[in-house]
């Protein structure tokens, strides 16, 4: 059985992935294809995210937006091609979502997932990197160094008013920040934010757009997925338009705009 | 960087509260009360409490055990398990192969060590499974090990291959009908339908004297207020907040780095080795455990005690299982006892519908919406039922 299956890669065996081009990036996807009951979401789908880079990616419904971020924590696994972590060390095709959470990807879903009955410094606590063993955290007491941790990050996500309210008793536009504030908590190297503005105000869109270029400057790399053009243009960040599942364009917002192709599957005339 | 710890909530709560000082004043009060007013009072008095409903009392406390053991599964982890009779039934079991090999040459058949049925049955040895438990450390062991074992086997199975909601229903049902019916067959060698009974003594008491009685209630009031501290201790720690997580969004505990199917093992775990100990308690104040404790019904019975009390309150599951067997034992005594299982189906249709969040859970919320503070147990009660 295994033989039949190696049959494929046999014949076509996959690229070393020790050149030395590949190996920088922070995280490499390769000929990633993914397929639901006959549908294609994810059509060989390759690109690359550098340490430290901002990248928005845009595309219509359908297109493998959240597929493609489901591959990449381990929620769904690719039925061919490559992806991997940390310079080329780490194929986080082998390994499940608590692994890829471990090695420091954060994820933001699309409709924000905040633990309602838990209050709002509870969530931030939860999320906060540490120790994450359950024998252990029978025992564990909360520390000044993740209080002042903790501190910091209500600042920048401007909740610290409503630290002791239910997570469940915010706003649309707050739990998108908490759940935010959460990934910031677990100090991932990557974050990958599933449409943050959806159902924001202006207001909470250009603050959230400011938000994530601090974040962003403070090192993190960040993947958005938008489509609210105004603040994709507000990032000011290196573009990828993806559909049908496969990359039909990249480059600044301006180069992809233009795009004939872009035009037609997107953007409308 | 200023800490608003003078707003309402910013003070973490108290291990107890108020409500859990008012759970451990009642069953501690009622550990030394009802002892005290069965043997220090004359049997005319009006404050007399007899030993059958020492007994009765007792075995209410061990249900109320049994409910809290479900409550932290299904209150703090929704893991709503059908089959948790089945870890009351083991723990009962244990205490029960003690029991009997205590009783000696006392028995029908006189045999100094094979207990009754197996003389019946014409074996000529004990099976190797029945060493160990004519010494009590050992078979108190074997209340916590044997439950816990199972859950630890069923659950490391169960969760990791991610079997939530209804279907963990279903499989743990299956799991204690299994067993239902292998203690069922003589040759499991367990007494088989009749079980285990005709108990003489425990640790060298007579167990239908009225001081062991009365050491028996007293002892199944501690266990309960241990098993309150405990599951308190637990959902408040930050292990019990990633059990409520999971219950809410188990994924996203997955995506923060969490493993949730070690939490709820260690939950399932613990709330096996409970209801163990619930078991272990009843079975000498019944005089009797068999098979009959493994069945479905009897498992599905413990979801309506939590429900009517409160799930996610704790206190609330003791409660629930105290008033519903008070009422069982009640209306089944009565002309309407033809009726009871109709009453107990009406009953968790009528808290569904109308009391959600059961007795304590409304009770909790309609003083929280008095009083504008914030809730006792941060993230406590779950949502409804259904």
């Amino acid at each position: 059985m295994s033989d039949i299956l190696m049959a494929p890669e046999a014949a076509n065996p996959p690229r070393a992935i020790t050149e030395k081009t590949l190996t920088d990036a922070l995280l490499y996807l390769n000929g990633v294809s993914v397929t639901f009951d006959g549908f294609r979401a994810l059509n060989a789908l390759s690109f690359t995210v550098d340490a430290g880079e901002m990248r928005a990616i845009i595309g219509p419904n359908g297109a493998g937006k959240t597929t493609m971020m489901d591959v990449i924590t381990g929620k769904t696994r690719p039925d061919i091609g490559e992806v991997f972590f940390n310079g080329g060390t780490t194929d986080l095709t082998k390994l499940d979502e608590t692994e890829i959470a471990t090695l420091g990807i954060g994820r933001k879903f699309q409709k924000p997932t905040v633990f309602e009955s838990h209050m709002v410094i509870d969530n931030l606590r939860l999320a906060l990197k540490g120790q994450r063993g359950a024998l252990a955290n029978i025992f564990r007491r909360e520390t000044g160094e993740e209080r002042d941790k903790i501190d910091a990050i209500f600042e920048t996500i401007r909740l610290s008013d409503h630290r002791y309210r239910l997570g469940g008793a915010l706003s649309h536009g707050q739990k998108q920040w908490l759940e935010i504030g959460m990934l910031l908590a677990q100090d991932p190297k990557l974050l990958l934010v599933d449409e943050p503005v959806a159902g924001m105000t202006d207001a909470e869109t250009a603050q959230t757009a400011e938000l994530l270029r601090a974040i962003n400057a403070n090192g993190h790399s960040v993947v958005v997925v938008e489509h609210d053009m105004t603040f994709v243009r507000d990032l000011g960040v290196r573009v990828m338009c993806l559909h049908e599942g496969s990359v039909l364009a990249e480059g600044t917002l301006d180069q992809v705009s233009a795009n004939e192709r872009v035009i037609e599957v997107y953007l409308g005339r | 960087m200023s800490h608003p710890d003078t707003t309402p909530g910013a003070r973490p709560p108290a291990l107890l509260g108020t409500q859990g000082a008012i759970f451990l004043a009642i069953v501690l009060g009622a550990a030394v009360l009802i002892p005290a007013l069965n043997l220090l009072t004359p049997a005319g008095s009006a404050l007399h409490v007899p030993t059958y409903l020492v007994s009765l009392l007792g075995k209410y406390l061990c249900y109320a055990l049994l409910a809290m053991s479900v409550d932290l599964i299904w209150g703090y982890v929704g893991i709503l398990s059908l089959g948790q009779g089945a870890f009351f039934a083991l723990g009962g079991y244990a205490m029960g192969m003690y029991l009997m090999r205590q009783i000696g040459t006392r028995g029908v058949y006189g045999d100094p060590v094979l207990p009754d049925f197996m003389v019946f049955l014409n074996w000529k040895q004990l099976p190797w499974f029945w060493y160990g438990f004519d010494w009590f450390p050992f078979a108190a062991l074997m209340v916590l090990v044997a439950p816990g074992a199972l859950a630890l086997v069923f659950g490391w199975f169960a969760f990791r291959s991610r079997v939530t909601g209804v279907y963990l229903s279903i499989i743990t049902q299956a799991m204690t009908f299994a067993l239902l019916l292998a203690f069922f067959r003589n040759d499991m060698g367990f007494g088989g339908n009749n079980g285990l009974t005709d108990f003489k003594d425990i640790l060298g008491f007579n167990v239908q004297a009225d001081g062991t009685r009365a050491v028996l209630f007293a002892l199944s009031a501690l266990a309960l207020a241990f098993g309150y501290v405990l599951c308190r201790y637990l959902v408040r720690s930050h292990f019990g907040k990633v059990l409520i997580a999971i219950r809410d969004a188990e994924a996203r505990v997955r995506f923060t780095g969490y493993r949730a199917e070690n939490y709820k093992l260690v939950a399932f775990v613990v709330s096996a080795c409970l209801a163990g100990v619930a078991g272990a308690l009843y079975v000498p104040q019944v005089g009797i455990i068999n098979p009959s404790e493994f069945s479905p019904a009897n498992s599905i019975e413990i979801i309506v005690w939590v429900a009517v009390g409160g799930r996610g309150t704790l206190a609330g599951a003791a409660l629930g299982a105290v008033l519903v067997n008070y009422a069982k034992t009640y209306f089944t005594s009565g002309v309407l006892a033809p009726y009871w299982l109709f009453m107990l189906g009406g009953l968790f249709v009528a808290v569904t519908l109308f009391l959600p969040k059961g007795i304590v859970g409304t009770f909790l919320d309609w003083r929280s919406r008095h009083a504008e503070a914030e809730p006792d147990v941060p993230g406590a009660t779950p949502k409804p039922v259904a």
